[in-house]
């Protein structure tokens, strides 16, 4: 059955699997509600009414395209062509409102009046409270207490934009566990609400329906690329920026590398297992618990990953790597002082390891690399201001 | 008879067994045992803090499936397991880790080895439950599944017709936890199974009070109760006063059973004049 091999980043099966991974594990109150999600989605997908609202707020109200930038001081440094993808120049300052904005729009379309999320470093939930506001929305944001401590700004934007933020005290006190009381909310509330999940994470239709959404990054990009690069690099928390830049280029030459936190690297440490609706590759002990991720930014701090991710990875298509937490410091430091841009930490994840790699046979010299940015820096700053002097 | 199947949570404190014994005095008819995992999607507050005890004790499957294994002659009851799919499915060798568990066939072994009969597993719907499913009947394990006060019909049907031992109707569109009432999907839920298996129906998620039992029993086949008892467990309650909440539940239920069925009671009066 798994060996029924779907075309690289196109259409899941109609179990939502890709390879080995994906499917949908939940409870049976939440079958209905993701069938007809799913429903919904194929249906608007296939409505040229629906691309020509989201392709209008993407431009008129998201900023998209976002820019290409050609980090030159760093490429001339490094002795590699680095293109940056500027997602740091979205609307609300991540990658995350073009999931969002495509959810949303599903959300009304569906009858919903609210929206339940889950946040880790605050970006989904400001996107999410974004969108709420725009179509007169309820939004719900779950965030961990920790995350919470560390990302204040973020929860004053949300909440500035009208959204509840619920702090979460069970378990790591972060990501994880912000998205497992998102799930439960949404079993409570799943006539009215939907669940607006930030990544290429949980339950079928949600991997696919994300990286759809988020696609929008890799097609721009390849459109603004003068040549296919060598290259094409991005953080991986759940994987949705970088899902949405492969999705660009996977039909070409070019390596895909995704990049996770050290302390969060279910790519690189995870084996099998099944959380949060999805089988994918997990961080878990011996016993089967999840373990608690560990990373300076927020939105790394997962132990899971989009089960794409586990296919791609497991099928030699992509490659991940780890950096580690003072490497991304460092990163985010140069890339600041070279090319004037404060990315975020999650995107200095991918910086880090291109400031790594560069001059050794895993990147050699003269490449051509294209690094998405999946946000802009300024939510970190309290972070930083303890970490960078 | 109105069955009683009370939950525990396997490994909450370490004198565990004796509340499960104190379960088995009282009158229950199956207990069934959770299997704790970190991230239980389906439960509230109280059953989430009763896992994280457990963990937190250092409870394991392993751990668990043993002391079960060495109460065993004092147990008569059947035991049913309930946990969540990455403990099941872990370890799984058709993936690229063989290194432990086994997967579902593995698993459902053990349950079966240590003396359980059923397993109930609330993040595997029936759209992914093949393979547990054929591990279950080779190892004799009653696979019991969930349904919800939003499933259609056509899902309904298929879950009466390949669950086993009982059908676990999920009261409430909500996680576990306690509630003031019972919720109002738990009757129309119970008629709509009943309709379509003569298996029997058990109401289970946010029972808290006999009273609330009894109505539920009225309209199907027995009820669980899980966060009402382990609330007790975890403020420190002692086996013997848990034997005493689950005696009162029995009580509830057993009238329940003195009931004379309303049709039945009717033509009694009209009919039979004593
Ligand atoms: C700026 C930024 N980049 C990356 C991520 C990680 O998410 P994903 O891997 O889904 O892109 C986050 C999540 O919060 C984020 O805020």
């Amino acid at each position: 059955m798994s060996g029924t091999e779907v075309a690289t980043m196109s259409a899941p099966t109609a179990a939502g699997r890709f390879g080995q991974f994906g499917g949908r594990y939940v409870p049976e109150s939440l079958v209905p509600a993701c069938a007809a999600l799913e429903a919904a989605f194929r249906e608007a997908w296939a409505d040229p009414a629906f691309h020509e609202r989201l392709a209008r707020l993407r431009a008129d109200y998201a900023g998209r395209p976002t820019a290409l930038t050609p980090a030159e001081t760093l490429s001339a440094q490094l002795g590699v062509t680095l293109l940056l993808k500027r997602e740091d120049l979205a609307h609300t300052g991540s990658h995350k409102i073009n999931n969002v904005l495509g959810q949303a729009l599903l959300a009304q379309r569906m009858g919903k009046t609210r929206l339940i999320a889950e946040t880790g470093a605050g970006q989904h939930g400001v996107a999410t409270a974004t969108a709420a506001a725009l179509f007169g929305m309820r939004a719900t944001v779950y965030m961990g207490e920790r995350d919470i401590a560390r990302q204040r700004l973020n929860v004053f934007r949300m909440e500035l934009l009208g959204a509840e933020v619920v702090p979460v005290t069970s378990g790591s006190r972060t990501l994880k566990d912000a998205t497992n009381e998102a799930m439960r909310a949404w079993v409570a509330a799943v006539d009215e609400a939907h669940f607006c999940l930030g990544s290429v994470a949980g339950p079928h239709p949600y991997p696919w329906l994300v990286r759809e959404l988020q696609r929008v990054i890799g097609e721009e990009a390849r459109a603004q690329t003068p040549v296919i690069p060598d290259v094409v690099v991005a953080c991986v928390g759940g994987g949705s920026n970088a899902a949405g830049t492969f999705a660009g280029f996977v039909d070409t030459p070019a390596r895909l590398i995704g990049v996770e936190a050290a302390g969060g690297a279910a790519m690189t440490n995870g084996t099998p297992g099944v959380v949060h609706g999805y089988r994918s590759l997990v961080l878990q002990d011996t016993h089967g618990q999840v373990r608690e991720a560990e990373s300076i930014a927020a939105g790394l701090d997962y132990p899971g990953v989009g089960p794409e991710h586990a296919h791609l990875g497991t099928s030699g298509r992509a490659e991940y790597r780890t950096v580690t937490d003072a490497e991304v410091l460092d990163a985010l430091r140069r890339l600041a002082r070279s090319e004037g841009i404060i990315c975020a930490l999650e995107s200095a994840h991918a910086v880090a390891w291109v400031l790594r790699a560069a001059g050794t046979p895993d990147l050699p010299t003269g490449s051509t690399v294209l690094l998405t940015l999946s946000g802009r820096g300024d939510k970190d700053m309290a972070t930083l201001a303890g970490e960078v002097q | 008879m109105k069955r009683l199947n009370p939950y525990l949570t396997g490994g909450i404190t370490p004198d565990w067994i004796d509340y499960l014994l104190a379960f088995q005095a009282a009158g229950a008819d199956a207990v069934e045992i959770g299997l704790p995992f970190s991230d239980p999607m389906l439960d509230g507050a109280t059953i989430q803090q009763a896992s994280d005890q457990a963990l937190r004790r250092g409870a394991t499957v392993a751990s668990i499936l043993t002391d079960l294994t060495e109460a065993r002659e004092r147990i008569h009851l059947p035991l049913i397991a309930m946990t969540y799919a990455n403990l099941v499915f872990r370890g799984d060798p058709f993936t690229t880790s063989p290194a432990t568990g086994g997967g579902p066939e593995a698993f459902c072994r053990r349950l079966a080895d240590a003396g359980l009969s059923g397993l109930i597993v609330p993040d595997v719907p029936i759209d992914e439950v093949d393979r547990l499913e054929a591990a279950a009947t080779a190892a004799g394990i009653d696979l019991v599944l969930l349904a919800a006060p939003v499933t259609p019909p056509d899902r309904l049907a298929e879950i009466g017709r390949r669950s086993r031992g009982f059908i676990y109707a999920v009261s409430v569109m909500d996680t576990t936890g306690e509630r003031d009432a019972l919720a109002t999907t738990a009757a129309p839920l119970a008629a709509r199974i009943k309709a379509v298996t003569d298996l029997p129906v058990l109401l289970g998620f946010g029972i808290s009070t006999p009273d609330q039992a009894a109505t539920a029993a009225r309209a199907g086949d027995g009820v669980v109760i899980g966060a009402a008892l382990m609330r007790r467990v975890l403020d420190g309650a002692s086996p013997d006063d848990l034997r005493g909440e689950v005696a009162a539940f029995r009580a509830a239920l057993d009238q329940v059973d003195q009931e004379v069925p309303a049709a039945h009671a009717h033509a009694q009066i009209s009919g039979d004049r004593r």
